[in-house]
Protein backbone atom coordinates (compact mmCIF):
# COMPACT_ATOMS: atom_id res chain seq x y z
CA UNK A 1 0.00 0.00 0.00
CA UNK A 2 1.15 3.51 -0.66
CA UNK A 3 2.10 5.77 2.21
CA UNK A 4 2.23 9.52 2.51
CA UNK A 5 5.42 11.55 2.16
CA UNK A 6 6.20 14.51 4.36
CA UNK A 7 9.08 16.79 3.50
CA UNK A 8 10.31 19.37 6.01
CA UNK A 9 12.94 22.03 5.30
CA UNK A 10 14.74 20.04 2.66
CA UNK A 11 17.93 21.59 1.31
CA UNK A 12 20.27 20.00 -1.21
CA UNK A 13 23.58 20.97 -2.76
CA UNK A 14 25.74 19.82 -5.63
CA UNK A 15 29.16 21.09 -4.63
CA UNK A 16 28.56 24.78 -3.91
CA UNK A 17 25.38 24.92 -5.97
CA UNK A 18 22.44 25.19 -3.60
CA UNK A 19 19.98 23.37 -5.83
CA UNK A 20 17.08 22.87 -3.41
CA UNK A 21 16.11 25.51 -0.87
CA UNK A 22 13.78 24.99 2.09
CA UNK A 23 11.29 22.72 0.42
CA UNK A 24 8.25 21.78 2.51
CA UNK A 25 5.36 19.69 1.32
CA UNK A 26 3.00 16.85 2.11
CA UNK A 27 2.19 14.28 -0.52
CA UNK A 28 -0.82 12.08 0.24
CA UNK A 29 -0.55 8.29 0.03
CA UNK A 30 -2.10 6.37 -2.85
CA UNK A 31 -2.21 9.44 -5.04
CA UNK A 32 -0.12 10.70 -7.92
CA UNK A 33 1.73 13.94 -7.35
CA UNK A 34 3.20 15.75 -10.33
CA UNK A 35 6.21 18.06 -10.12
CA UNK A 36 6.57 20.62 -12.87
CA UNK A 37 8.96 23.45 -13.58
CA UNK A 38 11.59 24.56 -16.07
CA UNK A 39 14.82 22.59 -16.59
CA UNK A 40 17.30 22.92 -13.74
CA UNK A 41 14.68 24.03 -11.22
CA UNK A 42 15.44 21.18 -8.83
CA UNK A 43 12.57 18.75 -9.47
CA UNK A 44 14.88 15.85 -10.30
CA UNK A 45 17.11 16.65 -7.35
CA UNK A 46 14.00 16.69 -5.18
CA UNK A 47 12.81 13.21 -6.16
CA UNK A 48 16.36 11.89 -5.84
CA UNK A 49 16.32 13.08 -2.24
CA UNK A 50 13.23 10.95 -1.59
CA UNK A 51 15.15 7.69 -2.05
CA UNK A 52 18.57 8.99 -1.09
CA UNK A 53 19.93 8.60 -4.62
CA UNK A 54 21.07 12.24 -4.41
CA UNK A 55 23.91 11.29 -2.10
CA UNK A 56 25.36 8.71 -4.52
CA UNK A 57 27.03 11.69 -6.16
CA UNK A 58 30.23 12.32 -4.17
CA UNK A 59 29.87 16.12 -4.23
CA UNK A 60 26.21 16.09 -3.19
CA UNK A 61 24.91 17.07 0.26
CA UNK A 62 21.46 17.21 1.80
CA UNK A 63 19.83 18.49 5.02
CA UNK A 64 16.28 18.40 6.32
CA UNK A 65 13.72 15.74 7.07
CA UNK A 66 11.86 13.35 4.79
CA UNK A 67 9.23 11.09 6.34
CA UNK A 68 7.88 8.25 4.26
CA UNK A 69 5.06 6.65 6.23
CA UNK A 70 6.45 6.53 9.78
CA UNK A 71 10.03 6.35 8.65
CA UNK A 72 12.43 9.30 8.82
CA UNK A 73 14.59 8.19 5.89
CA UNK A 74 17.67 10.23 6.83
CA UNK A 75 17.58 9.23 10.50
CA UNK A 76 16.09 5.78 10.87
CA UNK A 77 17.62 3.66 8.16
CA UNK A 78 20.34 3.00 5.64
CA UNK A 79 20.11 4.14 2.01
CA UNK A 80 19.75 0.57 0.67
CA UNK A 81 16.75 -0.06 2.92
CA UNK A 82 14.87 3.02 1.83
CA UNK A 83 15.58 2.34 -1.84
CA UNK A 84 13.82 -1.01 -1.51
CA UNK A 85 10.73 0.77 -0.23
CA UNK A 86 10.87 3.63 -2.70
CA UNK A 87 11.16 2.47 -6.30
CA UNK A 88 12.47 4.71 -9.04
CA UNK A 89 11.98 4.94 -12.80
CA UNK A 90 14.44 7.07 -14.74
CA UNK A 91 14.12 9.36 -17.71
CA UNK A 92 15.88 7.02 -20.10
CA UNK A 93 14.93 3.35 -19.94
CA UNK A 94 17.87 1.57 -18.31
CA UNK A 95 17.32 -2.19 -18.32
CA UNK A 96 20.32 -4.34 -17.43
CA UNK A 97 21.63 -5.16 -20.93
CA UNK A 98 23.12 -8.57 -20.12
CA UNK A 99 20.01 -9.86 -18.36
CA UNK A 100 16.95 -11.54 -19.80
CA UNK A 101 13.55 -9.91 -19.42
CA UNK A 102 12.82 -12.26 -16.52
CA UNK A 103 16.11 -11.52 -14.77
CA UNK A 104 15.63 -7.80 -15.21
CA UNK A 105 12.34 -7.94 -13.33
CA UNK A 106 13.72 -10.33 -10.72
CA UNK A 107 16.98 -8.40 -10.34
CA UNK A 108 16.01 -6.39 -7.27
CA UNK A 109 14.98 -9.52 -5.39
CA UNK A 110 17.74 -11.81 -6.65
CA UNK A 111 20.52 -9.34 -5.98
CA UNK A 112 19.24 -8.94 -2.44
CA UNK A 113 19.53 -12.66 -1.87
CA UNK A 114 15.95 -13.78 -2.54
CA UNK A 115 15.97 -17.22 -4.17
CA UNK A 116 12.56 -18.88 -3.89
CA UNK A 117 12.10 -19.77 -7.54
CA UNK A 118 8.40 -20.47 -7.57
CA UNK A 119 7.64 -17.26 -5.73
CA UNK A 120 9.96 -15.39 -8.09
CA UNK A 121 8.03 -16.71 -11.10
CA UNK A 122 4.82 -15.39 -9.60
CA UNK A 123 6.29 -12.02 -8.68
CA UNK A 124 7.76 -11.58 -12.17
CA UNK A 125 4.44 -12.39 -13.81
CA UNK A 126 2.50 -10.12 -11.47
CA UNK A 127 4.93 -7.23 -11.94
CA UNK A 128 4.88 -7.55 -15.72
CA UNK A 129 1.08 -7.67 -15.69
CA UNK A 130 1.00 -4.60 -13.45
CA UNK A 131 3.24 -2.77 -15.89
CA UNK A 132 1.06 -3.88 -18.86
CA UNK A 133 3.97 -5.66 -20.53
CA UNK A 134 3.14 -9.31 -19.80
CA UNK A 135 1.23 -10.08 -23.00
CA UNK A 136 3.99 -8.67 -25.18
CA UNK A 137 6.89 -10.55 -23.62
CA UNK A 138 5.49 -13.68 -21.95
CA UNK A 139 6.85 -15.95 -24.70
CA UNK A 140 10.47 -14.85 -24.52
CA UNK A 141 10.90 -14.05 -20.86
CA UNK A 142 14.16 -15.92 -20.55
CA UNK A 143 15.20 -15.92 -24.19
CA UNK A 144 15.47 -12.23 -24.94
CA UNK A 145 17.60 -9.53 -23.37
CA UNK A 146 15.85 -6.58 -21.78
CA UNK A 147 17.82 -4.38 -24.18
CA UNK A 148 16.18 -6.01 -27.21
CA UNK A 149 12.78 -4.45 -26.44
CA UNK A 150 11.56 -1.17 -27.92
CA UNK A 151 12.05 2.03 -25.92
CA UNK A 152 8.48 2.06 -24.61
CA UNK A 153 8.62 -1.60 -23.69
CA UNK A 154 11.97 -1.06 -21.97
CA UNK A 155 10.46 1.70 -19.86
CA UNK A 156 7.55 -0.55 -18.83
CA UNK A 157 10.13 -3.25 -18.07
CA UNK A 158 11.88 -0.77 -15.79
CA UNK A 159 8.56 -0.06 -14.09
CA UNK A 160 8.01 -3.80 -13.63
CA UNK A 161 11.52 -4.08 -12.19
CA UNK A 162 10.75 -1.31 -9.71
CA UNK A 163 7.38 -2.88 -8.77
CA UNK A 164 8.86 -6.35 -8.21
CA UNK A 165 10.53 -5.36 -4.95
CA UNK A 166 7.07 -4.30 -3.68
CA UNK A 167 7.77 -0.65 -2.89
CA UNK A 168 5.36 1.71 -1.16
CA UNK A 169 6.31 4.70 -3.26
CA UNK A 170 7.19 4.95 -6.95
CA UNK A 171 9.29 7.89 -8.10
CA UNK A 172 9.21 8.63 -11.81
CA UNK A 173 11.69 11.11 -13.22
CA UNK A 174 10.25 12.18 -16.59
CA UNK A 175 9.37 8.57 -17.40
CA UNK A 176 7.87 9.35 -20.81
CA UNK A 177 10.09 12.12 -22.11
CA UNK A 178 12.19 9.74 -24.24
CA UNK A 179 9.15 7.93 -25.64
CA UNK A 180 6.78 8.34 -28.59
CA UNK A 181 3.13 9.41 -28.01
CA UNK A 182 1.71 5.85 -28.09
CA UNK A 183 4.17 4.60 -25.49
CA UNK A 184 3.60 7.76 -23.49
CA UNK A 185 -0.12 7.16 -23.28
CA UNK A 186 0.50 3.57 -22.20
CA UNK A 187 2.73 4.80 -19.38
CA UNK A 188 0.08 7.34 -18.37
CA UNK A 189 -2.64 4.68 -18.28
CA UNK A 190 -0.31 2.66 -16.15
CA UNK A 191 0.25 5.49 -13.67
CA UNK A 192 -3.51 5.79 -13.42
CA UNK A 193 -3.89 2.13 -12.47
CA UNK A 194 -0.84 2.00 -10.21
CA UNK A 195 -1.85 4.81 -7.93
CA UNK A 196 -4.48 2.65 -6.28
CA UNK A 197 -1.62 0.57 -4.87
CA UNK A 198 1.33 2.94 -4.68
CA UNK A 199 2.10 6.53 -3.90
CA UNK A 200 3.42 8.02 -7.12
CA UNK A 201 5.61 11.07 -7.56
CA UNK A 202 6.14 12.01 -11.19
CA UNK A 203 8.44 14.68 -12.58
CA UNK A 204 7.31 15.91 -15.96
CA UNK A 205 7.94 18.64 -18.49
CA UNK A 206 4.61 17.93 -20.08
CA UNK A 207 1.91 19.94 -18.35
CA UNK A 208 -0.93 18.08 -20.02
CA UNK A 209 0.58 14.92 -18.62
CA UNK A 210 0.59 16.38 -15.12
CA UNK A 211 -3.02 17.44 -15.57
CA UNK A 212 -4.02 13.99 -16.80
CA UNK A 213 -2.41 11.74 -14.20
CA UNK A 214 -1.95 13.67 -10.96
CA UNK A 215 -4.29 14.82 -8.18
CA UNK A 216 -1.69 17.14 -6.73
CA UNK A 217 0.84 19.28 -8.53
CA UNK A 218 3.89 21.16 -7.28
CA UNK A 219 5.61 23.93 -9.20
CA UNK A 220 9.37 24.34 -8.75
CA UNK A 221 11.40 27.35 -9.76
CA UNK A 222 15.11 28.03 -9.12
CA UNK A 223 15.38 25.39 -6.41
CA UNK A 224 12.28 26.51 -4.51
CA UNK A 225 8.81 25.10 -4.30
CA UNK A 226 6.66 27.97 -5.49
CA UNK A 227 3.23 26.43 -5.17
CA UNK A 228 1.76 23.09 -4.19
CA UNK A 229 -1.93 22.44 -4.53
CA UNK A 230 -4.56 20.29 -6.20
CA UNK A 231 -3.80 19.85 -9.87
CA UNK A 232 -7.11 21.45 -10.80
CA UNK A 233 -6.33 24.59 -8.82
CA UNK A 234 -2.76 24.87 -10.17
CA UNK A 235 -3.91 24.69 -13.75
CA UNK A 236 -7.06 26.80 -13.51
CA UNK A 237 -6.51 29.28 -10.72
CA UNK A 238 -2.94 29.34 -9.40
CA UNK A 239 -2.30 31.61 -6.40
CA UNK A 240 1.21 32.63 -7.44
CA UNK A 241 1.91 34.88 -10.39
CA UNK A 242 5.00 32.85 -11.37
CA UNK A 243 3.00 29.63 -11.56
CA UNK A 244 0.49 31.33 -13.79
CA UNK A 245 3.22 32.68 -16.04
CA UNK A 246 4.75 29.24 -16.36
CA UNK A 247 1.60 27.28 -17.12
CA UNK A 248 0.37 29.86 -19.57
CA UNK A 249 3.67 29.56 -21.39
CA UNK A 250 5.07 33.01 -20.69
CA UNK A 251 8.46 31.49 -19.81
CA UNK A 252 10.19 28.13 -19.32
CA UNK B 1 20.05 28.47 -63.58
CA UNK B 2 22.16 26.63 -66.11
CA UNK B 3 25.37 27.71 -64.45
CA UNK B 4 24.09 26.78 -60.99
CA UNK B 5 23.06 23.27 -61.96
CA UNK B 6 26.42 22.80 -63.65
CA UNK B 7 28.16 23.78 -60.45
CA UNK B 8 25.94 21.42 -58.47
CA UNK B 9 26.84 18.60 -60.80
CA UNK B 10 30.52 19.33 -60.35
CA UNK B 11 30.11 19.39 -56.58
CA UNK B 12 28.28 16.08 -56.53
CA UNK B 13 30.99 14.52 -58.74
CA UNK B 14 33.61 15.80 -56.33
CA UNK B 15 31.73 14.29 -53.40
CA UNK B 16 31.53 10.93 -55.10
CA UNK B 17 35.23 11.10 -55.84
CA UNK B 18 36.05 11.92 -52.20
CA UNK B 19 33.82 9.06 -51.06
CA UNK B 20 35.61 6.66 -53.39
CA UNK B 21 39.08 7.79 -52.35
CA UNK B 22 38.35 7.55 -48.62
CA UNK B 23 36.72 4.14 -48.98
CA UNK B 24 39.74 3.01 -51.00
CA UNK B 25 42.13 4.27 -48.33
CA UNK B 26 40.20 2.45 -45.61
CA UNK B 27 40.35 -0.77 -47.60
CA UNK B 28 44.06 -0.28 -48.20
CA UNK B 29 44.60 0.16 -44.47
CA UNK B 30 42.71 -3.08 -43.82
CA UNK B 31 44.92 -4.91 -46.30
CA UNK B 32 48.06 -3.47 -44.71
CA UNK B 33 46.89 -4.67 -41.31
CA UNK B 34 45.79 -8.13 -42.38
CA UNK B 35 48.53 -8.89 -44.93
CA UNK B 36 51.41 -9.51 -42.49
CA UNK B 37 49.22 -11.83 -40.44
CA UNK B 38 48.21 -13.83 -43.49
CA UNK B 39 51.81 -13.84 -44.77
CA UNK B 40 53.16 -15.16 -41.46
CA UNK B 41 50.51 -17.84 -41.26
CA UNK B 42 50.98 -18.98 -44.85
CA UNK B 43 54.75 -19.07 -44.46
CA UNK B 44 54.45 -21.05 -41.22
CA UNK B 45 52.20 -23.60 -42.87
CA UNK B 46 54.56 -23.80 -45.86
CA UNK B 47 57.61 -24.35 -43.66
CA UNK B 48 56.12 -26.24 -40.76
CA UNK B 49 53.22 -28.34 -41.99
CA UNK B 50 55.46 -30.92 -43.67
CA UNK B 51 57.18 -31.73 -40.37
CA UNK B 52 53.92 -32.11 -38.48
CA UNK B 53 53.00 -35.69 -37.72
CA UNK B 54 51.42 -37.63 -34.93
CA UNK B 55 54.82 -38.23 -33.37
CA UNK B 56 55.38 -34.47 -33.13
CA UNK B 57 52.55 -34.33 -30.63
CA UNK B 58 53.32 -37.59 -28.80
CA UNK B 59 57.12 -38.01 -28.75
CA UNK B 60 59.88 -36.36 -26.78
CA UNK B 61 62.76 -34.56 -28.51
CA UNK B 62 65.45 -36.90 -29.85
CA UNK B 63 69.22 -36.29 -29.60
CA UNK B 64 70.96 -34.73 -32.58
CA UNK B 65 71.40 -37.14 -35.47
CA UNK B 66 68.46 -39.35 -34.59
CA UNK B 67 65.52 -38.84 -36.90
CA UNK B 68 62.00 -38.11 -35.69
CA UNK B 69 61.12 -36.91 -32.24
CA UNK B 70 58.49 -34.38 -31.23
CA UNK B 71 57.57 -31.69 -28.80
CA UNK B 72 55.00 -33.41 -26.59
CA UNK B 73 56.77 -32.23 -23.46
CA UNK B 74 56.94 -28.64 -24.73
CA UNK B 75 53.24 -28.57 -25.61
CA UNK B 76 52.25 -29.86 -22.17
CA UNK B 77 54.87 -27.61 -20.57
CA UNK B 78 53.46 -24.53 -22.28
CA UNK B 79 49.95 -25.51 -21.17
CA UNK B 80 51.11 -25.82 -17.55
CA UNK B 81 53.04 -22.54 -17.64
CA UNK B 82 50.10 -20.68 -19.17
CA UNK B 83 47.73 -22.28 -16.66
CA UNK B 84 49.81 -21.00 -13.76
CA UNK B 85 50.16 -17.62 -15.47
CA UNK B 86 46.40 -17.28 -15.97
CA UNK B 87 45.68 -18.34 -12.38
CA UNK B 88 47.84 -15.44 -11.24
CA UNK B 89 47.31 -12.85 -13.94
CA UNK B 90 43.56 -13.05 -14.49
CA UNK B 91 42.24 -12.77 -10.90
CA UNK B 92 44.81 -10.19 -9.81
CA UNK B 93 44.37 -8.18 -13.00
CA UNK B 94 40.57 -8.19 -12.89
CA UNK B 95 40.57 -7.44 -9.17
CA UNK B 96 42.93 -4.51 -9.74
CA UNK B 97 40.81 -3.24 -12.63
CA UNK B 98 37.65 -3.36 -10.50
CA UNK B 99 39.40 -1.44 -7.76
CA UNK B 100 40.65 1.20 -10.19
CA UNK B 101 37.28 1.72 -11.88
CA UNK B 102 34.85 1.30 -8.98
CA UNK B 103 36.15 1.51 -5.45
CA UNK B 104 39.33 3.51 -5.73
CA UNK B 105 38.25 6.02 -8.35
CA UNK B 106 39.90 9.39 -7.74
CA UNK B 107 42.09 8.20 -4.86
CA UNK B 108 45.87 8.59 -4.69
CA UNK B 109 46.24 4.84 -4.27
CA UNK B 110 44.40 4.22 -7.54
CA UNK B 111 46.61 6.72 -9.37
CA UNK B 112 49.68 4.95 -7.98
CA UNK B 113 48.40 1.52 -9.04
CA UNK B 114 47.49 2.76 -12.51
CA UNK B 115 50.97 4.26 -12.93
CA UNK B 116 52.63 1.08 -11.68
CA UNK B 117 50.59 -1.06 -14.05
CA UNK B 118 51.58 1.12 -17.00
CA UNK B 119 55.25 0.94 -16.04
CA UNK B 120 55.01 -2.82 -15.53
CA UNK B 121 53.48 -3.09 -18.99
CA UNK B 122 56.57 -1.41 -20.41
CA UNK B 123 59.12 -3.57 -18.58
CA UNK B 124 61.04 -5.67 -21.12
CA UNK B 125 60.22 -9.32 -20.71
CA UNK B 126 63.86 -10.31 -20.23
CA UNK B 127 63.99 -8.01 -17.21
CA UNK B 128 60.92 -9.77 -15.84
CA UNK B 129 62.80 -13.06 -16.27
CA UNK B 130 65.82 -11.79 -14.36
CA UNK B 131 63.65 -10.35 -11.60
CA UNK B 132 61.85 -13.66 -11.05
CA UNK B 133 65.20 -15.43 -11.27
CA UNK B 134 66.46 -13.31 -8.38
CA UNK B 135 63.24 -13.54 -6.38
CA UNK B 136 62.29 -17.21 -6.78
CA UNK B 137 64.92 -19.25 -8.62
CA UNK B 138 67.94 -18.11 -6.57
CA UNK B 139 66.35 -18.63 -3.13
CA UNK B 140 65.00 -22.02 -4.22
CA UNK B 141 68.30 -22.91 -5.81
CA UNK B 142 66.70 -24.49 -8.88
CA UNK B 143 64.82 -23.57 -12.03
CA UNK B 144 61.16 -24.49 -12.00
CA UNK B 145 57.87 -24.47 -13.91
CA UNK B 146 56.40 -22.50 -11.02
CA UNK B 147 58.85 -19.61 -11.41
CA UNK B 148 58.20 -19.53 -15.18
CA UNK B 149 54.44 -19.40 -14.60
CA UNK B 150 54.86 -16.57 -12.10
CA UNK B 151 56.96 -14.57 -14.55
CA UNK B 152 54.32 -14.94 -17.28
CA UNK B 153 51.48 -14.30 -14.81
CA UNK B 154 52.98 -11.01 -13.64
CA UNK B 155 53.36 -10.00 -17.27
CA UNK B 156 49.62 -10.59 -17.77
CA UNK B 157 48.53 -8.42 -14.84
CA UNK B 158 48.92 -4.91 -16.31
CA UNK B 159 47.10 -5.72 -19.57
CA UNK B 160 44.22 -7.45 -17.80
CA UNK B 161 44.03 -4.73 -15.15
CA UNK B 162 43.94 -1.77 -17.51
CA UNK B 163 41.48 -3.32 -20.00
CA UNK B 164 39.19 -4.31 -17.11
CA UNK B 165 39.27 -0.72 -15.87
CA UNK B 166 38.57 0.70 -19.34
CA UNK B 167 35.69 -1.72 -19.95
CA UNK B 168 34.09 -1.04 -16.56
CA UNK B 169 34.25 2.71 -17.15
CA UNK B 170 32.36 2.19 -20.41
CA UNK B 171 29.34 0.73 -18.59
CA UNK B 172 26.70 3.50 -18.67
CA UNK B 173 26.06 5.40 -15.45
CA UNK B 174 22.34 4.73 -15.91
CA UNK B 175 22.89 0.99 -15.44
CA UNK B 176 24.70 1.54 -12.13
CA UNK B 177 21.97 3.93 -10.97
CA UNK B 178 19.29 1.37 -11.85
CA UNK B 179 20.91 -1.16 -9.55
CA UNK B 180 21.42 1.30 -6.70
CA UNK B 181 17.82 2.50 -6.97
CA UNK B 182 16.64 -1.09 -6.40
CA UNK B 183 18.32 -1.07 -3.01
CA UNK B 184 21.20 -3.25 -4.14
CA UNK B 185 24.34 -2.63 -2.06
CA UNK B 186 27.17 -1.04 -4.02
CA UNK B 187 29.57 -4.01 -3.89
CA UNK B 188 26.83 -6.33 -5.11
CA UNK B 189 25.91 -3.97 -7.90
CA UNK B 190 29.54 -3.76 -8.99
CA UNK B 191 30.04 -7.53 -9.08
CA UNK B 192 26.66 -8.64 -10.44
CA UNK B 193 25.77 -5.75 -12.74
CA UNK B 194 28.75 -3.64 -13.78
CA UNK B 195 31.31 -6.42 -14.15
CA UNK B 196 28.77 -8.65 -15.85
CA UNK B 197 27.84 -5.93 -18.32
CA UNK B 198 31.51 -5.33 -19.11
CA UNK B 199 32.44 -9.02 -19.22
CA UNK B 200 32.81 -9.40 -23.02
CA UNK B 201 35.44 -6.67 -23.04
CA UNK B 202 37.14 -8.01 -19.93
CA UNK B 203 37.36 -11.47 -21.49
CA UNK B 204 38.91 -9.96 -24.62
CA UNK B 205 41.51 -8.27 -22.43
CA UNK B 206 42.34 -11.56 -20.71
CA UNK B 207 42.67 -13.30 -24.08
CA UNK B 208 44.99 -10.58 -25.38
CA UNK B 209 47.21 -10.92 -22.34
CA UNK B 210 47.13 -14.71 -22.63
CA UNK B 211 48.08 -14.69 -26.30
CA UNK B 212 50.86 -12.22 -25.63
CA UNK B 213 52.57 -14.24 -22.89
CA UNK B 214 51.99 -17.56 -24.69
CA UNK B 215 54.72 -16.62 -27.15
CA UNK B 216 57.15 -15.16 -24.60
CA UNK B 217 60.59 -16.75 -24.54
CA UNK B 218 62.80 -14.31 -22.67
CA UNK B 219 61.16 -14.53 -19.25
CA UNK B 220 61.38 -18.33 -19.38
CA UNK B 221 65.12 -18.56 -20.06
CA UNK B 222 66.04 -17.81 -16.44
CA UNK B 223 63.01 -19.44 -14.86
CA UNK B 224 61.47 -22.46 -16.57
CA UNK B 225 64.79 -23.06 -18.35
CA UNK B 226 63.50 -25.76 -20.70
CA UNK B 227 63.74 -29.51 -20.46
CA UNK B 228 64.39 -32.22 -23.03
CA UNK B 229 62.63 -34.83 -20.95
CA UNK B 230 59.12 -35.46 -19.77
CA UNK B 231 58.23 -33.41 -16.70
CA UNK B 232 55.00 -32.06 -15.29
CA UNK B 233 56.39 -31.20 -11.89
CA UNK B 234 56.03 -27.57 -10.87
CA UNK B 235 59.32 -27.84 -9.00
CA UNK B 236 61.41 -28.97 -11.96
CA UNK B 237 62.59 -27.17 -15.05
CA UNK B 238 59.95 -27.55 -17.71
CA UNK B 239 59.90 -27.38 -21.51
CA UNK B 240 57.89 -24.73 -23.34
CA UNK B 241 57.12 -24.29 -27.02
CA UNK B 242 58.76 -20.86 -27.42
CA UNK B 243 61.90 -22.07 -25.61
CA UNK B 244 62.10 -25.20 -27.71
CA UNK B 245 61.61 -23.20 -30.90
CA UNK B 246 64.36 -20.84 -29.81
CA UNK B 247 66.80 -23.67 -29.07
CA UNK B 248 66.01 -25.55 -32.28
CA UNK B 249 66.11 -22.48 -34.52
CA UNK B 250 69.56 -21.54 -33.21
CA UNK B 251 71.01 -24.99 -33.77
CA UNK B 252 73.03 -25.78 -36.91
CA UNK B 253 70.97 -28.86 -37.74
CA UNK B 254 68.57 -28.93 -40.67
CA UNK B 255 65.98 -31.28 -39.14
CA UNK B 256 65.87 -29.23 -35.93
CA UNK B 257 65.10 -26.16 -38.04
CA UNK B 258 62.16 -28.00 -39.54
CA UNK B 259 60.94 -28.96 -36.08
CA UNK B 260 61.24 -25.32 -34.99
CA UNK B 261 58.97 -24.29 -37.86
CA UNK B 262 56.48 -26.98 -36.93
CA UNK B 263 56.65 -25.84 -33.31
CA UNK B 264 55.93 -22.25 -34.32
CA UNK B 265 52.93 -23.38 -36.34
CA UNK B 266 51.61 -25.45 -33.43
CA UNK B 267 52.11 -22.54 -31.02
CA UNK B 268 50.03 -20.23 -33.21
CA UNK B 269 47.33 -22.85 -33.72
CA UNK B 270 47.14 -23.53 -30.00
CA UNK B 271 46.79 -19.82 -29.19
CA UNK B 272 44.08 -19.34 -31.83
CA UNK B 273 42.25 -22.45 -30.58
CA UNK B 274 42.42 -21.41 -26.94
CA UNK B 275 41.17 -17.90 -27.71
CA UNK B 276 38.34 -19.14 -29.95
CA UNK B 277 37.31 -21.75 -27.40
CA UNK B 278 37.04 -19.19 -24.62
CA UNK B 279 35.08 -16.86 -26.92
CA UNK B 280 32.71 -19.65 -27.89
CA UNK B 281 32.13 -20.85 -24.34
CA UNK B 282 31.56 -17.34 -22.98
CA UNK B 283 29.29 -16.30 -25.84
CA UNK B 284 26.89 -19.21 -25.43
CA UNK B 285 25.08 -17.61 -22.50
CA UNK B 286 24.54 -14.31 -24.32
CA UNK B 287 20.90 -13.45 -24.94
CA UNK B 288 19.24 -12.27 -28.10
CA UNK B 289 19.53 -8.54 -28.46
CA UNK B 290 22.03 -8.05 -25.63
CA UNK B 291 24.75 -5.73 -26.76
Amino acid sequence: MGVGIEVINLNAWYGTNHSLQDVNLNMPGNHATALIGPSGCGKSTFVRCLNRMHETNPIARVTGTVRIGDLDIYEDCKPVEIRRRVGMVFQRPNPFPTMSIYDNVAAGLKLNGYSNHRALDEIVEKSLKNSALWDEVKDDLKKKSGASLSGGQQQRLCIARALAVDPEVLLMDEPASALDPVSTSKIEDLIFQLKSQYTIVIVTHNMQQAARVAEKTGFFLNGRMVEFDSTHKIFTNPSDKRTEDYITGRFG
Amino acid sequence: MQVKSGRNQLRSMFRELTDGVVTGLAMLATVVVVAPLVAIFVYLIYKGASSLSLSFFTRLPRPVGEAGGGMANAIVGSAILLGIASLIGVPVGIGGGIFLAEFGRGTKLADAIRFTADVLNGVPSIVMGIAIYALIVVPQNHFSAFSGGVALGIMMIPTVCRTTEEMLLMVPHAVREAALALGVPNWRSVLSITVKTASPGIITGCMLAFARVAGETAPLIFTALGNSFWSTSLNQPIAALPLQIWVYAQSPYEDWHRLAWAGALVLIILIVTAVSLVRYVTSRGVLKGAS
